[in-house]
């Protein structure tokens, strides 16, 4: 991996706004606050935390799908370097090809009334990447090949498709344009296990093969501690800890990650409810407690953690974490 | 412990355009009150309309086996369930001895009727009590849930609750009427796993203050290992393999379940490759002939996988599994 990260996000904050009063300060969301990240080229970023952390949101400001309001997300492949909070609509559009996307759901994601054919080659024809009709086929060709989709597949229509294979013509869709980045966003969980072993073990192979970086949201922190190199958690639009993968589940010192990993079913029938339990739920973006956002749940909050929002730290080589008493939890 | 519940040969078809769908192949296991029975299977295994089938729950295009049997065994003598006809004869088994907890919690609640008035609804439909009374034990079972405030809750609507909040809920109505057997059709699959945490816990407390029989269906194991007494597997309408939930995932003895175990990411071994099961699961219009995991089993040995259904032969006193590689009589080549 080279010094200078693919992407990165600085001081990124994406607020939406609410309907409010006439007078007194504008009332917003704050989805994401303040969140600093680098992804190294060729990297496999994991992105985790649970519904409503603030985890998609920040994938989408990454694709400039989603409004930034504060800070900046950089963008630098070695051919162009984009701000893009302030992007051109020329550069955005040469943006779209470099940056794709993998949705969630292989079922919504997929227009129906297209043959696998045309949902693959859209983004193709879209973005004038293809001079003939002949050239167009061929590069789905090669791309669904990758995907192991074969010239049979191309004619069908998405109905006639299993999950898996949906997923992986979504993949071949995203890949089409010939992207450095690509955002997968929760793209494993509505399959099953065994579909998404396969899945998962494409995603790395094509990393591999073509050299992407991806950063790959997910709530399952199994599945991201088996693909990742490194993982960031989200809670409440915060980022709480970034580490390498091995370092965030040997020596996870956030108290929301330590939860976050013990609250995993154990596969193990004799090793049951020991785990350390969590309290209550996310509370509300719209109204997030004062100090540390996850003192109302934490089982080790102290009078500071209410009032004093605690800054990134580092507790190790790449590792950092947004806690008041890590340090002292730690030994 | 009592027997709850016989389910022997259920068989069930649905009647489509494209022709007659199999659903469930012959299945047939039983439950003893305050056991737990994990359903695991991947989507479109059956465990969904296995349990369903259980009340009858099925659309009107379902064709029920003619050697089907369930026999549900109430305090007054047994209920064969095959034999209730029309809506007023099941209400003795649906929400009644049965109750059915949903997967989407959103989606079950009615949307403009409050919490509530749909927990009074239903007591009103299966209790003889007053509608204090029904109200009363309502905002009891809601407290009894964890559900912070179960008054001012009562009067509120699903969309006011968050995800966790509308599981306990739900959880609350469907125990209120005091259920014999609680199918759990994968209650934790929608939530975080924070909340899916201490939804678990919040089920196993109640198992063993309740006293009931939970027919538990999810696709993960690990949950599975957290809650169930017994397991037992489907794959395309067919059981594959049953038995108490230690032999099952540490000795699982079908290639099937192996295959499951195997694709599972676990924290233990991060670097562990995963391994998917080769292929998809076939449509249930194209079922294969003999076994029916033939088409993606690794450890397929010789032509009698398909072309014989396999019987369920004994692993172990409590462990059985429908595969040949179990079945000594055929195993000359």
């Amino acid at each position: 991996m080279s010094d200078t990260p693919l992407i990165t996000a600085q001081n990124l904050s994406v607020h939406y706004p609410l309907r409010g009063n006439l007078i007194g300060p504008k009332p917003y969301v704050g989805a994401v606050e303040n969140v600093t990240i680098e992804i190294a080229p060729g990297s496999f970023f994991g992105l985790v935390g649970e519904s409503g952390s603030g985890k998609t949101t920040l994938g989408r400001a990454m694709l400039r799908a989603a409004p930034i309001t504060k800070g900046d997300v950089l963008f630098e492949d070695g051919e162009v370097s984009y701000s893009l909070k302030n992007l051109g609509k020329q550069e955005l559009k040469d943006y779209r090809k470099r940056a794709q996307l993998i949705f969630q759901d292989p079922y919504a994601a997929l227009s129906p009334r297209m043959t696998v054919r045309d949902i693959i080659a859209e983004p193709l024809e879209v973005m004038g990447l293809t001079k003939s009709r002949v050239e167009t086929d061929e590069r789905v060709r090669e791309i669904a090949a990758k995907c192991r989709l074969n010239v049979e597949h191309l004619r069908r229509f998405p109905h006639a498709f299993s999950g898996g294979q949906r997923q992986r013509i979504s993949i071949a869709r995203a890949l089409v344009s010939g992207p450095k980045f690509i955002v997968a966003d929760d793209s494993v969980a509505a399959l099953d296990v065994s579909i998404q072993a396969d899945v998962l073990n494409l995603l790395k192979a094509i990393q591999e093969d073509m050299g992407l970086t991806f950063l790959f949201i997910s709530h399952d922190l199994s599945v991201v501690a088996h693909v990742c190199d490194h993982v960031a958690v989200m809670y409440l639009g915060r980022l709480v800890e970034t580490a390498p993968t091995r370092t965030l589940f040997s020596t996870p010192r956030h108290p929301y990650t330590q939860a976050l990993l013990s609250a995993i079913p154990s596969l193990d029938p004799d090793d049951r409810g020991c785990a350390q339990k969590l309290e209550g739920e996310i509370p509300s973006p719209t109204n997030p407690p004062p100090g540390c956002k996850f003192q109302t749940r934490c089982p080790h909050a102290i009078d500071r953690c209410r009032v004093e929002e605690p800054a990134l730290e580092s507790a190790g080589t790449e590792h950092n974490v947004a806690c008041h008493r890590w340090q002292e939890l730690a030994s | 412990m009592s027997r709850l519940i016989d389910v022997e040969n259920l068989t069930l078809q649905f009647d489509t355009d494209e022709g007659r769908i199999t659903a469930v192949d012959d299945v047939s296991f039983s439950l003893e009150a305050g056991e737990v029975m994990g359903l695991v299977g991947e989507s479109g295994s059956g465990k969904s309309v296995t349990a369903k089938s259980l009340m009858k729950l099925n659309p009107r295009n379902a064709v029920y086996g003619p050697d089907t049997k369930i026999t549900l065994h109430l305090d007054d003598g047994p209920v064969d369930v095959m034999s209730l006809q029309n809506d007023t004869e099941m209400k003795v088994v649906r929400g009644g001895a049965i109750s059915l907890i949903f997967q989407e919690p959103m989606a079950s609640f009615a949307p403009a009727i409050s919490i509530g008035d749909q927990m009074v609804e239903q007591l009103l439909i299966h209790t003889d009590f007053s509608k204090a009374q029904a109200k009363e034990l309502s905002i009891e079972m809601l407290d009894r849930v964890g559900i912070s405030d179960p008054s001012t809750r009562f009067g509120q609507y699903a969309f006011e609750l968050s995800g966790g909040m509308r599981q306990r809920a739900m959880i609350a109505m469907a125990l209120s009427t005091k259920p014999k057997l609680l199918i759990a059709d994968e209650p934790t699959t929608a939530l975080d796993v924070t909340i899916q945490a201490q939804v678990i816990d919040l089920m196993k407390d109640l198992v063993s203050e309740f006293g009931m029989g939970i027919i538990f269906i999810t696709h993960d194991l690990g949950v599975i290992a957290q809650t169930a007494d017994k397991v037992a597997v489907m794959y395309l309408g067919r059981l594959v393999e049953q038995g108490t939930v230690r032999d099952v995932i540490r000795r699982p003895a079908h290639p099937y379940t192996r295959g499951l175990l195997a694709a599972l990411p676990t924290l233990d071994d991060i670097d562990a490759p995963l391994t998917p099961i080769p292929g998809d699961i076939p449509s249930p219009l194209e079922r294969p002939p003999g076994c029916v995991y033939n088409t993606r089993c690794q450890e397929v040995i010789g032509p009698r996988c398909s072309t014989e259904i396999p019987k369920f032969s004994q692993v172990d006193s409590d462990h059985a599994a429908a595969c040949h590689l179990h079945d000594p009589q055929g195993d000359a080549p």
